[in-house]
């Protein structure tokens, strides 16, 4: 799974969907991968009206990624291309191959295996 | 004719191999009505963000791959996201392989007859095993793509569960048959009018769907009383409206097969 996946996952539990806690997931144990991709500056323009920020921040800070800026790229910096390229490593380029996702909320955890993420949940849980 | 996926390196043992239903899909979507609908709702002059398409049960990835790798001709864009889920975790491999072969395949050539656009393509963001789309953020979805097990059963296959994720490896012969059997069975059996999991997917889409631009299509045969389902929908108020977009194999003045559109009408 790309990186940029988790800005649209939150836990599966019924009772997690109104929990502000149960989004973003956070990663444990991960193994990245990196694959060199093309850098598409437009491409990157374009998602970010799709990104969380706040979310990703956490998310690059758990898996110890640089530091992002505070505020979402917007008008002088989206020709910033440096800053466009981190993004478009951090998200696009990073693959994680092995580890969980665990809810903030719940502490459900979800294993990631070969690149998969599993979201079937117990049946206690369905 | 847009070219169909290759789907050559699936094995369809325990994933559903690309039928009438799938390519009911392909047509419909890529119809010109269709195209030129979608393009004009997800026209970049409208908003430059990135639309992310969301198949549930992509079995083989045909559906997917397709959408994503023809996205100039079916959006009007190809700065597309996609993702699918599926309960089965070859299904879940066999889409992930099927879509990045078809955008390779389509928008990484130069030899091809697609457009001027080389710099962007379509990308492929992961496959999910989840049930339906329990695991997506409410309100991200701009398309909705949902070819369910609809065919009307006795019973409906147990609802899948982590305990699904079974390594076949230590199975004797009769338990990993049940396995496959069970898996197979999801792929078509939709107990009761055949509408069980559908129903589920329906009342899911109002929270799935981005609120101003999301659309969903699903497809419907004609023992789950499509007309019912669209009346359902439309009762849902708030502008939503359902209408059939596509069908197949006429039978006795009826369609055997019918895609719907779902999406709301803002005033």
């Amino acid at each position: 799974m790309k990186l940029f996946t988790a800005n649209f996952l939150a836990c599966a539990v019924k009772s997690c969907r109104t929990s502000p806690a149960s989004f973003p997931l956070h990663f444990r144990d991960a193994e990245l991968e990196q694959q060199e991709l093309d850098f598409q500056p437009d491409f990157i323009r374009n998602i970010l009206p799709r990104l969380d920020w706040d979310a990703l921040q956490v998310i690059a800070n758990e898996l110890g990624f640089p530091k992002l800026p505070e505020n979402k790229p917007a008008d002088d910096s989206l020709g910033d291309e440096g800053l466009l390229r981190d993004i478009h490593k951090l998200l696009l380029e990073t693959q994680v191959i092995e580890g969980k996702l665990v809810c903030g909320n719940c502490g459900h955890e979800y294993m990631i295996k070969e690149g998969i993420p599993n979201f079937l949940l117990p049946s206690h849980l369905v | 004719m847009l070219p169909t996926p290759d789907t050559a390196h699936v094995s369809f043992d325990t994933v559903y191999e690309p039928s009438e239903d799938s390519y009911l899909f392909l047509d419909t979507l890529s119809s010109p009505s269709e195209s030129s609908w979608l393009s004009h709702r997800f026209s970049p002059s409208t908003s430059t963000s990135s639309p992310l398409i969301v198949e549930v049960g992509t079995g083989s990835g045909v559906v997917l791959g397709f959408v994503a790798a023809n996205s100039q001709q079916i959006f009007g864009r190809r700065d597309i996201l996609a993702l699918g889920t599926d309960v089965n975790r070859n299904a879940c491999a066999a889409t992930q392989e099927t879509a990045q072969r078809a955008i390779r395949d389509r928008q990484c050539t130069t030899d091809n007859d697609n457009d001027n656009d080389t710099s962007t393509t379509s990308t492929f963001l992961s496959p999910i095993m989840a049930d339906l789309g329990t695991p997506l953020r409410q309100g991200t979805v701009d398309v909705l793509l949902f070819n369910p097990p609809y065919v009307p059963t006795e019973e409906l296959p147990q609802i899948p569960s982590a305990t699904t994720d079974q390594a076949m490896e230590g199975m004797s012969r009769s338990e990993k048959f049940d396995h496959e059997s069970y898996l197979l069975s999801l792929t078509y059996a939709g107990g009761k009018d055949g509408m069980e999991t559908t129903d589920r997917l329906l009342d899911a889409i109002p929270g799935l769907l981005h609120p101003g631009r999301g659309v969903a299509y699903v497809l419907l045969c004609r023992q789950n009383r499509p007309d019912e389902v669209r009346d359902r929908i439309a009762a849902w108020g708030d502008g939503w409206k359902a209408e059939s977009v596509g069908s197949s194999g006429k039978q006795a003045g009826w369609e055997k097969l019918i895609i719907l559109r779902i999406w709301r009408e803002l005033p």
